[in-house]
């Protein structure tokens, strides 16, 4: 249903049990008298009795004209407003008449009331009323007798736990979390190569569990994931155990209260839980990719439910990942990775940047296999204690980089096919020279964690560059 | 209750379904077309196969994908689509 046109003239909006409201009745009458003068009413329809009043019965008037304050005063010229003033304000009413001496008895200031159509308790079942015409989704009726949650199950549109119904009421509910309308197309979203829009990305989101606040960020992640250079066709295809990896950054990580601290990595909180998730419903229910199906994983990762954290960007000694991508400080971001199961690295003995590096190398070495070089990138998560014996020592990011570069080249003959007895690793006569085991930017820097701990987190890749996933870092656009 | 009536969360897509071609009598004749996906060693396979379809009077177009971690790209199936009666694409893993 569209706006209904508001009548040329003076326009204003009231409710009875608003005490300003009942206070200007005697300048209704005043405007009345002066010119042409429309009042509608929210709650009581006898309300004012002179000038007669029509009945906002359904908030209509109020909802699409974006009433948030009684009296409001419009003036309205050819069907489109022209001014505006909300409460009564003597000096403004006059400005917008263009009359003088208006409510001389009246005190000059006074603050309206809540409008009806923002009412807390009614502002849900308002956005449905007159909003839920902008869903384009196939309704779905649900009979007496069934259970929606087992009805969800039934059709395959979980990821095994269960998911929050998708009613008109919270989808309208999601979609105020964004500026982005309903029928934008977000991507195409493999393996089905479907166009995405908002719409349904706010449906994957309600069923995810997500607040509103967080769907700029599923969003942005739907984008990140869903082109060439990410490859989700091919992250879903693999028999590897990757699964789409969300790294936020930025403060508004903190607004929309992530969890980049204490078990950044695990379950307790809401965003990280819920935005992981909510991308992996939107590949699962609109791209059709399903374990069994295209998704060929042998063994899988918890993360595949949700993989999603943000960094402690405030603290962080060497910055955000977002920043290795060239993202500025202070902006939001999402970085998408395709990784694995998350590996811890110990070392709690090492008090200088160099023991610590060729600690963390060994582990690093080890990623997937140790004869296997170049094939992978990983993200490193470091922990706050890991991360401080690197800034005591003066090193950057760049230098920590650089750094466990140096130490994770080996020789190409220990590496090759056969060397040490076994019979995986690179093909044999590939290089004569020493080679690293990550490609010159396959080594991503993460700061999470809790306070307490001298651990930092692998969490390995899947096959890299032109020929696999680039891992891909996007602004959130709100 | 609120929850009655929900929006459908999938991609709301209508497939086209086309027939399959039907299964030719023979081989003999036509001109088949193997597509490696790239995968290691998927070659040794496609040798093979090569050799027991050309023993059987096909000729044999081979063709490779540029990384097995994506589709075809949608030039390489339009020629093989015209160029070939008959595709075999191994996946290998």
């Amino acid at each position: 249903m569209g706006a209904p046109t508001l009548p040329d003239g003076w326009v204003v909006v009231v409710k009875q049990e608003c005490e300003t409201c009942r206070m200007v009745v005697p300048v209704l009458r005043e405007l009345h008298d002066a010119g042409t003068l429309t009042v509608y009413t929210q709650d009581d329809p006898s309300f004012p009795d002179t000038p007669p009043a029509l009945h906002d019965h359904d908030l209509a008037v109020s909802w699409h004209h974006e009433i948030e304050t009684v009296p409001t005063l419009l003036h309205v010229q050819g069907g489109v407003e022209v001014a505006r003033t909300v409460g009564w304000l003597r000096t403004e009413w006059e400005s917008i008449t263009g009359l003088g001496g208006l409510g001389d008895d009246l005190p000059p200031m006074r603050p309206g009331c809540g409008s009806l159509s923002v009412d807390p308790g009614l502002v849900d079942e308002l956005r449905v009323r007159h909003g839920a015409s902008v869903l384009r989704s196939r309704r779905i009726d649900i009979a007496d007798a069934e259970d929606d949650l087992e009805l969800m199950y039934q059709r395959g549109w979980t990821d095994g736990l269960p998911v929050v119904p998708p009613t008109e009421e919270r989808v309208l509910r999601m979609l105020t979390g964004t500026t982005r309308a309903p029928d934008e197309v977000v991507a195409t979203v493999p393996p089905d190569l479907v166009d995405v829009t908002v719409e349904k990305v706010a449906i994957a989101a309600v069923m995810a569990g997500c607040l509103p606040e967080h769907l700029p960020w599923v969003l942005t992640a739907v984008e990140a994931a869903c082109n060439d250079d990410f490859n989700m066709h091919g992250v879903l295809a693999t028999t590897m155990p990757v699964g789409p990896v969300l790294v936020c950054s930025g403060p508004g990580t903190r607004r929309i209260g992530m969890n980049s601290g204490v078990n950044a990595l695990g379950q307790g909180n809401r965003a990280n839980s819920t935005i992981g998730r909510a991308l992996q419903l939107v590949v699962r229910n609109v791209g059709g990719g399903r374990p069994g199906e295209v998704d060929r994983a042998t063994h899988g990762n918890p993360g595949k439910l949700s993989y999603c954290f943000a960094e402690a960007h405030d603290t962080s000694p060497i910055g955000t990942l977002a920043s290795q991508f060239g993202v500025p400080a202070g902006t939001d971001a999402v970085t998408v990775f395709a990784g694995g199961g998350a590996q811890c690295i110990v070392d709690q003995l090492s008090r200088t940047p160099e023991s610590l590096a060729s600690s963390i190398a060994g582990v690093l070495r080890a990623m997937h296999h140790t004869k296997l070089v170049m094939a992978f990138d990983a993200i490193l998560v470091l922990g706050p204690e890991h991360a401080r014996v690197f800034a005591d020592g003066g090193w950057d990011r760049d230098r920590i980089l650089f750094e466990l570069h140096m130490r994770l080249t080996a020789p190409a003959a220990e590496l090759e096919r056969g060397a040490g007895g076994i019979a995986e690793g690179i093909p044999v006569g590939l290089s004569t020279a020493d080679l690293p085991k990550f490609r010159p930017d396959g080594l991503l820097l993460a700061y999470a964690g809790g306070g307490a701990g001298l651990f930092s987190t692998l969490i390995g890749g899947w096959v890299n560059g032109d020929t696999g996933s680039k891992p891909v870092t996007r602004s959130v656009r709100y | 209750m609120s929850t009655r009536t929900i929006l459908d969360p999938t991609g709301e897509r209508t497939v086209a379904e086309r027939a399959r071609l039907a299964r030719p009598a023979s081989l003999a004749g036509l001109t088949v077309g193997l597509l490696d996906i790239s995968k290691p060693r998927g070659n040794v396979f496609l040798d093979r196969l090569e050799e027991r379809l050309v023993s059987v009077g096909a000729s044999v177009k081979r063709y490779r994908k540029p990384t097995f971690t994506k589709p075809a790209p949608v030039d390489l199936r339009h020629e093989i689509a015209t160029e070939c009666h008959v595709v075999i694409e191994a996946l290998a893993d």
